[in-house]
């Protein structure tokens, strides 16, 4: 394939699809849907961290006016442990069914215990308190440290590590060299321990779904995803209605950030549906979806490089330990697989342990594990290079990969633009540009890089051109970052007409092909590649039917501008046709014209971004603001900047919150503290900087257009850029997340360095 | 289920009526900022709701014979900051009542509710107490006077008879060389709940004190009159011993908990540090006035 250049539309800031309905609020999101008859479901959840349910009595409840179904586990389809994995994408099947409705034990504070659907919200939640749950309350543990303890609280007792019962429930290692003769070798060795907490995606738009499910079985799902074969598949699973009767339609959706790649309400709800005959609408509360959906786990990360003189890497060793929370799964492979992979480091070991303890089951949150493995990586590595008296961008580029370098987790990198985004970030402006004065503020700067694995994997498009000759794209993902967009760019680029006039939009589960969720920024990447080959079947069909009209050979007939012309005089003097004229000659010359393409889609490349902070702190009252950003990113191809440089500026200010101020806080109960907005500190528009992004333009050699995944690498080095930055600023170093007024200050106590270097 | 009567009644006299005869079930909506929000979640299923904004004397912002001002209980942030004198006279006030909540917010929510919901950490609640506020309170025997300190009882509680409702505030008439400010520590740099908040009043002559009130939130289980820091400050030129001992006096004020949003020892400290910013921001206005 060759990479298109030279283009019209591809890098062009078109205006966005779905832009109109969301300024105007017209935009459907999954609570806005309505129904006939509709009624209201609701969770009882269980007040306790862990406890055995020895019984449940729902008599009471289904007896009050007004309630039309109630559900317990018992109605949602087992997947037994013993029986081993039934994988679905990266869900195991077993923990998915008891994540949705507990079975034997609540796991969790918010862990679902029934649901009731009824004709009202209050006499819904009315009803949840009028089920009566037995429960044999069990010792309990949280943090890393007592869930590792001997005589820690087991969560799953048929769980064995070391031939003992342990809350450790998976251990992954990549390998290169030899670490113990790595280290040898290395002049300067740091090794830092570093935790973080548990911090959630802060989607503004809660869970939400309304299923229907007809007499004849015929299952309707309008649900706010980030997959709605996923919602299809896990809710068949959990429910036994097979796909072919479910039709999953996605809403817009209203943040997911990885967050929305599992399902929590669509089977309870589906459940409710076909028991009480009627609609279900389920819409979580904020206070629900901070206690019992998945945020990203809480860490602790144990990280050694060595170093030689003259600032060569000769060994690391990186041990991460993350919280999966009630079921094992936590993103072990992000911490343990992406922390190291910017550089080229001969003799590494990079391990991940995943620990289950009593809070809500993780998701996926934008480059899972990789931002708490880099920030513990990215911190040694400032620390190293400080030892070093070498400039923290020196010292990666110095030890960059690139090409050729075996990675540790498993690919020899092909042609990889890391260097470059170092070597941007040094040629900033920002990086050039002095501190300033902080005006009794203590300023510094950080830098800090980060990888991201991309994917590939399976999508479908459906392009059919008008009777008008205008174009329809039908595509299988929900669009959370721009796809929509870079499509209608794409496609008027091959077929050489206005973006305008191609109209892109999602398919519901039965109108379009199987498309695997949106999640490991594959969305452009795969999708882009199937509609480029629906879009270059419909151009082959076009220069054969403009061959047929001219009576010449098909070869002889090349598509340019929107129209097909003779590729020379040679083959003929005739008038351009048109898109429109062959749209309107198509009934006569055999049919709609149109194509769609599945493919199981390859050659995603990995990603590497390098960041630049700058932060200033009140040493006062201890609060530390970010005051100039700079994201550097490979992006491949750019096909939409605006969006590609809103998905940098995303990344980034949710790392500004995981750095400074976002974390789970539990009570003494073991009970999330802060389920809330105004105490889950996430940060608003006037604690940012404008954040400037620098995009280097690597194109991927195996796509069509150069696409590489761009959503998630910028998360991945910002708790490390401000970290050091921090450092930087006070001559002190963090080792915990977040760094909040409070341990900011309590570190200041001790003496201060004059100021900033 | 339980039933919810929501009434609006044009007068005083018809609210208090309803109110108190309704007892331990009413609530007063102002801008209902804290009471609907309360009711959202649960923690509040009152079953009647009494809507004083239908009340003139309740929304009107007056300005004194004296040179005072009388503020009607559920006039918004945003009313009081259009007014043409306020803000001049009482900045320090008008800028915590601004900080409460969100600009959308400021479009609904009060200084009168903001001290009936009784949070130590309500934002015009210092700023009031160092401006002296009185307020009035309307009840079933009669009107009568309170200072604003005197009104919160303690987290979510208040010296409100049963049946007495908050009218307005009288904010005393302004002698030359005064004004005041307010400051508040909050993670975040807006739509946040202070972690300390600080209100300094003061006058001056010659650069030298003669007047001043400090109140200080979030640090107790209400909001504080810190004598002993107006004392350390009377006098001085605000000077940085006098500074320190006003802020170590706000410090030793500090009753404060370890909770989700700071530290005893964080608190602690950042009440002294509040002080010094805040008096240097109201010593600088009323230089000017």
């Amino acid at each position: 394939m060759n990479v298109v250049t030279n283009n019209k539309w591809i890098g062009q800031r078109t205006i966005r699809p779905d832009g109109m309905d969301k300024v105007t609020g017209r935009a459907q999101f999954a609570a806005d849907t309505t129904m006939p008859g509709m009624i209201w479901g609701k969770i009882l959840r269980s007040p306790h961290p862990h406890a055995r349910i020895k019984s449940i009595d729902t008599s009471k409840a289904e007896k009050l006016p007004g309630v039309k179904a109630v559900v317990t586990s018992k109605d949602i389809v087992d997947f037994p442990i013993e029986k081993g994995a039934v994988m679905l994408g990266i869900q195991d099947m077993r923990w998915m069914c008891r994540n949705v409705m507990a079975r034997d034990k609540a796991l969790f504070p918010g862990h679902p215990i029934a649901a009731v659907a009824a004709t009202t919200e209050a006499i819904a939640a009315e009803a949840c308190n009028l089920i009566e749950v037995d429960y044999d309350v069990l010792p309990w543990a949280i943090e890393i440290d007592d869930a590792l303890k001997p005589d820690a609280a087991i969560l799953h007792e048929f769980n064995k590590f070391d031939g003992k019962p342990s809350n450790i429930v998976g251990r992954l290692e990549h390998k290169k060299g030899d670490i113990a003769e790595g280290f040898k070798q290395a002049d300067i060795v740091i090794e830092r321990t570093f935790t973080t907490r548990p911090v959630h995606q802060g989607y503004i738009e809660p869970h939400a779904c309304l299923i229907s499910v007809a007499a004849d079985g015929k299952t309707t799902i309008w649900s706010s995803s980030q997959g709605q074969f996923m919602v299809r598949a896990m809710t068949s699973m959990l429910t036994g209605i097979r796909q072919s009767d479910i039709r999953a339609i996605p809403a817009e959706i209203g943040g997911g950030f990885g967050g929305k790649t599992i399902v929590y309400l669509e089977p309870v709800a589906t459940l409710l549906a076909k028991k009480s005959g009627r609609p279900v609408k389920m819409v979580m509360t904020r206070e629900e979806v901070m206690r019992a959906t998945g945020p990203t786990s809480g860490s602790k990360s144990t990280v050694k490089i060595g170093a030689t003189k003259d600032g060569k890497i000769v060994a690391a060793h990186g041990t991460f330990y993350l919280q999966a929370g009630a079921f094992p799964g936590s993103p072990i492979r992000g911490a343990a697989g992406c922390s190291f992979a910017p550089y080229d480091i001969p003799n590494l070991l990079s391990e991940g342990f995943d620990v289950c303890s009593n809070r809500s089951k993780v998701a996926a949150y934008r480059a899972p594990g990789a931002p708490i493995g880099a920030y513990a990586v990215e911190c040694v590595m400032d620390e190293v290079a400080e030892a070093l008296k070498m400039d923290p961008l020196d010292f990666r580029l110095k030890n960059a990969a690139k090409q050729g370098t075996k990675a540790a987790h498993g690919p020899v990198f092909p042609r990889i633009g890391y260097i470059e985004t170092v070597e941007a970030a040094k040629a900033s402006p920002h990086y050039a540009a002095p501190l300033g004065d902080g005006n009794g503020k203590l300023r510094g700067r950080g830098v800090a890089s980060g990888f991201w694995f991309n994917a590939g994997g399976e999508s479908s498009a459906q392009v059919n051109i008008t009777e008008d000759g205008n174009v329809v794209v039908t595509t299988g993902h929900p669009d959370i970052g721009g796809s929509r967009a870079g499509i209608a760019n794409i496609c008027a680029e091959l077929l050489g007409i206005d973006y305008r006039r191609v109209s892109v939009i999602i398919g519901d589960t039965q109108t379009v092909g199987f498309s695997n969720l949106t999640g490991g920024s594959r969305v452009l990447f795969a999708s882009s590649m199937v509609v480029t080959q629906s879009t270059e079947k419909i151009i082959q069909t076009l220069r054969e039917r403009a061959a047929k009209i001219w009576e010449i050979d098909p070869e002889a007939v090349k598509w340019e501008n929107g129209a097909a012309h003779p590729v020379s005089p040679n083959a003929g003097q005739f008038e351009p046709l048109t898109l429109e004229q062959l749209a309107e000659k198509a009934p006569a010359m055999g049919g709609p014209i149109g194509a769609g393409v599945q493919l199981n889609t390859q050659g995603a490349d990995g990603g590497f971004g390098t960041h630049v902070c700058d932060v200033e702190v009140d040493v006062d009252l201890g609060i530390a603001r970010v005051i100039r950003y700079t994201a550097v990113q490979d992006v491949g191809r750019a096909i939409h900047p605006g969006y590609v440089e809103g998905q940098l500026q995303g990344g980034v200010a949710q790392g500004i919150g995981w750095a400074l101020n976002e974390e789970y806080i539990y009570t003494k109960e073991g009970k999330v503290d802060n389920p809330g907005f105004l105490d889950y500190r996430m940060p608003v528009c006037s604690d940012l900087p404008m954040i400037d992004c620098i995009m280097v333009e690597i194109p991927n050699p195996k796509h069509p257009q150069g696409v590489k995944g761009v959503g998630e690498v910028p998360l991945v080095p910002v708790m490390a850029a401000v970290a050091n930055a921090i450092y930087n600023a006070l001559g002190k170093r963090f080792y915990a997340l977040p760094m909040s007024p409070p341990k900011v200050l309590e570190k200041l106590d001790e003496p201060l360095r004059e100021a900033a270097e | 289920m339980t039933e919810l009567r929501y009434l609006a009644p044009d007068t005083l006299d018809e609210a208090i009526g309803a109110f108190a005869a309704a007892g331990s079930a009413a609530r007063i909506l102002a801008g209902g900022t804290d009471l609907l929000v309360q009711m959202r979640s649960g923690v509040l299923k009152p079953g009647v709701i009494v809507d004083i904004k239908k009340i003139p004397e309740m929304t009107a912002i007056e300005e004194t014979a004296d040179g005072g001002f009388r503020i009607g209980a559920a006039v918004s942030g945003m009313a009081l900051a259009e007014h043409k004198t306020f803000g001049k006279v009482w900045p320090g006030v008008l800028e915590a009542i601004n900080l409460i909540g969100s600009k959308q917010v400021q479009g609904r929510a009060s200084a009168g509710g903001n001290l009936c919901n009784g949070s130590p950490a309500g934002d015009s609640v210092p700023a009031m107490v160092a401006a002296g506020a009185v307020v009035t309170v309307q009840g079933p025997n009669g009107r009568r006077e309170m200072k604003v300190e005197d009104v919160p009882a303690g987290p979510g509680r208040t010296n409100l008879k049963p049946g007495e409702i908050l009218v307005s505030f009288s904010l005393p008439p302004r002698p030359p060389g005064s004004s005041n400010a307010y400051l508040r520590m909050i993670p975040r740099t807006e739509m946040d709940i202070a972690v300390v908040g600080c209100g300094v009043s003061l006058t001056m002559n010659d650069g030298i004190v003669t007047a001043a009130r400090v109140g200080l939130g979030a640090v107790a289980p209400t909001v504080l009159l810190v004598e002993d820091a107006a004392k350390a400050l009377i006098g001085s030129k605000l000077d940085d011993a006098a500074l320190a001992r006003a802020a170590s006096a706000c410090s030793a004020a500090c009753r404060p908990i370890d909770d989700k949003r700071g530290t005893i020892a964080y608190r602690t400290k950042v009440a002294g540090v509040l002080l010094k910013r805040t008096a240097a921001i109201a010593a600088k206005r009323a230089q000017g006035n």
